[in-house]
This record gives structure tokens, C-alpha cells and sequence, in this order.
């Protein structure tokens, strides 16, 4: 797959088009387990575009798509997806009985302390709402795991103590959310 | 899991002591010394997230990382920034995203760590003019720096390495090689701060991997390993997350500074310095905080009574982090002997308190008589402006500091030595 950095002569807008391939938009379905990005908070996106290409996260191909764009370019990227719309919610049918766990667990562990009340994410904190509910069950089991190693630490505080099903429950409540 | 109380019970049991166990610190080296299997750590009852009566509280106490860029030089808040009569602050240098920790060589050689990002770099000074180097890159969360006859040791989150002549080597630095991995791997307190003791060893912080919780046997602790590697043993228990220590430069005794738990109150707990007497103590956590009250939900069934009480409490969720004695002679004489300690600020609090340099006054016995403000100014409208994280005395006794959320180092110096290092 071609670098951006081959076609960083483009606008942002047009690199964005390579990244909707496989995050899809309004038209097109997200690849399984990509996350949705529109509405995400802009320090978000930059913070998390920096650790793709500084192999910080490693995520194939994220490192390559990045490789050789200069932080200018990665701010300017962020401010083109800041403009997507969100992502429509799940529109699968919700388990209440999960719903309800969900709901506890969220109010338990302050969940919208830093994520907002309406989920929907600030500074460099992601919007949750809407999200895909396989995105969203895979972020927190490999922030559980280490697998994928947070900005900061917080993350791994919060999930010490919660558990696989725990994730099941919010991940389904959350990719409904609006 | 064993709690860590049951494995101190049945080690006083072995060892036949009925003192708090200094003996038996050697007894559970050898076990930490062990492969370590990957951390499943026994969740607390209660996560200790509190209620908070409304939205706007909220979002007063979220604590918010810098982005992964550093603040152009004309864009310090060089002017904000408040030192005492006859001393001033200049920019030592700037364009280090994330500045942490700092080391000095031999050989003049500033070395300055990061702890979300993942380089080490140099900085030389060549005339008064500051050139920054990345040395190394690549690295995870290295946080923790000591230097030792030409050697640079660094302290990621789950290793120590180091990089031998490393200031002859600045511009083809070698990699790093790794001496030590005996860590957990974990986020939460995982970075750690290291130091060079007077008995030339290797001293860490081991954090706890929570907010509050029991932490594993291996955690919660100052640990000590020889230059090679080998040898680690418990320096001292109870620790939360310590980012600071030194030695007091006449009793050669270890002062460290360890931040109390999030989500208690506004105002409790304050953060501690703490000062060792003897190998093996242990300074509550999780069981005690500040020295006199147990928490709310590991301390049921305990004392204060049964651990070291802090030499200084530093105030609420400041986050004092970096700390070093003063032994320049730049300073009056007031100053000598004293440690100069830089308070992140808090971010668990809605007031915020911190974002300062404060100095403490010890008394002839080596207990803390006072402190008060030195540098201030990074605290500005209930935010940051910048948030200092380490203290480092140069040769010529001037005090450097760093800050993380700019990415710069500062320089205070005093009376006509102020020009001398001036750009």
C-alpha cells in the first residue's frame, strides 16, 4: 500500500479517501474491527495518528500508511476527519438485560467522568458512542492485555478491575449509543 | 493471589522475628528475583471512583496528557514564572516533547528522558548555545535515567539498559543493552524513576499498577540492583508511585517523594516525603495514607501505628515528583543541604494546587523543619502553563528544570552568576 507521504502533495481531504477504504463512511461499511472515526475529538485522532507512525501502537498497515507524514501534515490530517459526521449507532437488536449491566458498570467506573457524559469524547479522550461494537470489544481486551499501550495510563487504571464480560456488556451498550 | 500481608506473615513466621521485617527483605528478593509470570492482578472490591455531584465538577478533574509536541520557544511562558529576590529563570533549551527526567555527564552532557513519548535525548552546550540529540528512540515509556562513570543507564517500563561512553558517542549513539527485565508490564504507574546511590547501585521505583489496590509482591516498592544487573533486593514497601528520590548528601540517607491515591476527596490525601532509616520499611500504601488516616477501602483492620510516617506532607494530589538535595554554591547558604522538589500540579482536583518548585528546609537531625514556594507561575486561571516534573543542581549551581508539558528546560541561577550562562 502506497504511503501517504506519496501523495501528501494532496490535500488532506483527498489522503482522508484512503483512510474511508477501510474506515468507512455514510456509503461504505467499516472492514471488521476498524474503528469508525467521524466526531472523534481532534488531540484524539493527532495523538493517536503520532503513535501509529512514531510505532508507538502498532497497528499494519496504520505505521506505513503514515510513514514520513510530518506532524503538520498528521494535524492537518486530524482536522480532516474532525469533520466527518459520527457514525450512525448499532442498529442490531440490544439485549436489555446487557443494556442494564452496561449501564451500571459505566456509572460504577465513571466511564463519562472523561468521555462525557453523552459519550461522544473530548481532548484526547475518543468518542464512544456509535462506535463499532468489534472495535470497541477489541480496544479494551488489548488495553487489558497490553496489547495496545495507551497515550497514557489511565485506561489501564480503569480496566484493572473489570472483566471480559464486563467489555462485552459496554461494547454492546456503547456501539447503540448516538 | 496471596495478599502481600499474608506472605509478610508467614515470612515473620519462618524467619522467627516479631519486629517489622528487616531480615526478611533478602528472603523476598530471592523470590523477586524469579521469572515473573504475566501480571493477573486480584481486583479491589471497590474501584475507588467517587460520586461527584455534577457535570462542571467533572470535567475539572480529568487529567489531560500534552500532545506529543513541544512549545515553540517564543512560546514559553517564560514571563509567568516567579522565583525569589536575586534569582532568575531562563530557557535552558526547548523542543523536547515531554521532557522528564534529567541526568548530567561527566562530561557537561544534559540527558533528559520522556515518559508518554519514547526517546532519550542529549544536550550539549557548545558556547551558551544548547544543541538537543536524540539518542535513543524506540523505547518503551523511559522515564528513569542515572549516569555512571560514561554509562547512561535508562529505565523503560519493563527494563533497564544502558549505553556505555555514551557523551564520545553522541552523534552514533550505540543501542541500548539491556541489564535488567525483572518487571510486571503494566500501564497504570508503570514507568519508572531511577537513581545512582552513594553505594554506586542502581535505586527504581517499582509503582503499583492501580489507583488503589493490593498490589502484587513485586510492586509498591524501591528496588536496588547492581550496575551488572544482578543483586536486586527491596529497598523499602508501601510505595504507591514514587518519580523522585535523593540522598541526603551528609547522612547519605534516601528521601523520596510518592504520590497518595486519586479519588478520595478535594483535599486528602496529600502527597508524602518520605525518608529511610532502614532497609525494609514500609510507608503504608495501600493501607495508610499521609501517616495518619487508613483508606477507605484497603484500610479496614489496620493501623498507621504500623508503618513509617512521612517527613513532609506536600499537599493534596500535587504530584511531587522530581527531588534533589542542593549542593551547589551558586545559592545563600540557606539553601544548602535543602531539597528542592517540583510539584506537577494536581489534576484529581477541581481547585488545582502545584505547578511549582518548593524548597524544604531540614532540620540538623535530618527531619523536615519547613518548606515554602521557590519557583512558581506554571499554575495560571485554575490551569497549566506548564508542569515541572524534575530538578537537576548543575556544576556550576544553578537549578535546571523540566517540564513535560511544553517540552522545555528552564535554568534559575543567582546574583552575578545569572549572566553566565546567558544565550
Amino acid at each position: 500500500m502506497a504511503s501517504i507521504a506519496a501523495v501528501a502533495a494532496e490535500s488532506a481531504e483527498a489522503t482522508l479517501n484512503s483512510c474511508l477504504v477501510c474506515h468507512g463512511d455514510a456509503a461504505r461499511a467499516a472492514l471488521p474491527n476498524v474503528p469508525a472515526l467521524g466526531a472523534q475529538p481532534f488531540d484524539y485522532l493527532t495523538i493517536q495518528l503520532y503513535m501509529f507512525r512514531e510505532k508507538m501502537r502498532t497497528v499494519e498497515p496504520m505505521t506505513a500508511m503514515l510513514a514520513g507524514m510530518k506532524d503538520d501534515d498528521l494535524k492537518r490530517l486530524a482536522a480532516a476527519i474532525v469533520k466527518l459526521p459520527a457514525p450512525a449507532p448499532n442498529s442490531e437488536p440490544a439485549d436489555a438485560a446487557r443494556i442494564e449491566r452496561a449501564k451500571a458498570l459505566v456509572v460504577q467506573h465513571r466511564c463519562n467522568f472523561c468521555h462525557n457524559r453523552d459519550y461522544s469524547g473530548q481532548q484526547n479522550v475518543p468518542r464512544l458512542a456509535g462506535q463499532r461494537e468489534d472495535y470497541l470489544l477489541k480496544a479494551l481486551r488489548d488495553y487489558k492485555s497490553n496489547a495496545r499501550r495507551g497515550y497514557d495510563a489511565t485506561m489501564d487504571d480503569v480496566l484493572y478491575p473489570l472483566t471480559d464480560a464486563d467489555f462485552q456488556d459496554l461494547a454492546h451498550f456503547l456501539s447503540r449509543q448516538r | 493471589m496471596k495478599t502481600s500481608c499474608a506472605v509478610f506473615t508467614r515470612l515473620l513466621l519462618l524467619a522467627g522475628l516479631c519486629a517489622f521485617p528487616f531480615a526478611t527483605v533478602y528472603a523476598q528478593t530471592a523470590e523477586a528475583t524469579k521469572p515473573i509470570p504475566p501480571m493477573q492482578p486480584v481486583p479491589s472490591a471497590v474501584p475507588g471512583r467517587p460520586d461527584v455531584p455534577n457535570a462542571e465538577v467533572e470535567k475539572q478533574l480529568r487529567n489531560t496528557p500534552p500532545l506529543p509536541f513541544p512549545v515553540a520557544e517564543d512560546k514559553l511562558p517564560l514571563g509567568d514564572l516567579k522565583v525569589p529576590k536575586g534569582f532568575k529563570v531562563e530557557v535552558y533549551t526547548s523542543g523536547i516533547a515531554n521532557a522528564r527526567s534529567m541526568r548530567m555527564g561527566d562530561k557537561g552532557t544534559l540527558f533528559v528522558s520522556n515518559r508518554l513519548l519514547d526517546k532519550v535525548w542529549a544536550v550539549v552546550d557548545k558556547n551558551g548555545k544548547r544543541e538537543n540529540k536524540v539518542i535513543a528512540a524506540g523505547l518503551d515509556r523511559p522515564n528513569g535515567l542515572a549516569f555512571h562513570q560514561g554509562t547512561l543507564y535508562i529505565a523503560e517500563g519493563t527494563k533497564i539498559s544502558k549505553m556505555e561512553n555514551i557523551e564520545d558517542n553522541l552523534d552514533n549513539p550505540p543501542k541500548p543493552v539491556v541489564i535488567y527485565s525483572d518487571f510486571l508490564n503494566h500501564q497504570s504507574h508503570g514507568w519508572k524513576f531511577m537513581g545512582l546511590g552513594p553505594d554506586n547501585k542502581l535505586y527504581v521505583n517499582v509503582g503499583s499498577p492501580c489507583n488503589i489496590c493490593e498490589p502484587p509482591e513485586t510492586n509498591g516498592q524501591l528496588r536496588r540492583i547492581n550496575l551488572d544487573g544482578t543483586g536486586a533486593e527491596v529497598v523499602v514497601r508501601g510505595v504507591r508511585n514514587s518519580v523522585g528520590f535523593d540522598w541526603h548528601p551528609v547522612s547519605k540517607e534516601l528521601y523520596f517523594t510518592d504520590n497518595g491515591r486519586d479519588w478520595l476527596s478535594e483535599d486528602l490525601p496529600n502527597d508524602e516525603l518520605n525518608r529511610v532509616t532502614k532497609q525494609g520499611q514500609h510507608f503504608g500504601f495501600p493501607y495508610c495514607h499521609q501517616g495518619n488516616f487508613t483508606d477507605r477501602e484497603m484500610g479496614w483492620g489496620r493501623t498507621c501505628d504500623e508503618f513509617e510516617k512521612p517527613a513532609a506532607l506536600l499537599g493534596p494530589h500535587v504530584a511531587a515528583l522530581g527531588m534533589r538535595f542542593y549542593t551547589g554554591k551558586m545559592f545563600p547558604a540557606e539553601y544548602q543541604n535543602g531539597i528542592f522538589i517540583a510539584r506537577h500540579g494536581s489534576w484529581n482536583k477541581s481547585k488545582k494546587l502545584g505547578g511549582d518548585i518548593i524548597y524544604v528546609t531540614l532540620n540538623k537531625d535530618g527531619s523536615v523543619k519547613s518548606f515554602k514556594p521557590f519557583l512558581t507561575g506554571f499554575l495560571q486561571n485554575n490551569g497549566y502553563v506548564g508542569r515541572p516534573v524534575d530538578v537537576l543542581v548543575m556544576k556550576d549551581g544553578s537549578l535546571l528544570i523540566s517540564d513535560d508539558h511544553a517540552g522545555a528546560v528552564y535554568r534559575v541561577s543567582y546574583g552575578a552568576a545569572t549572566k553566565v550562562a546567558a544565550r
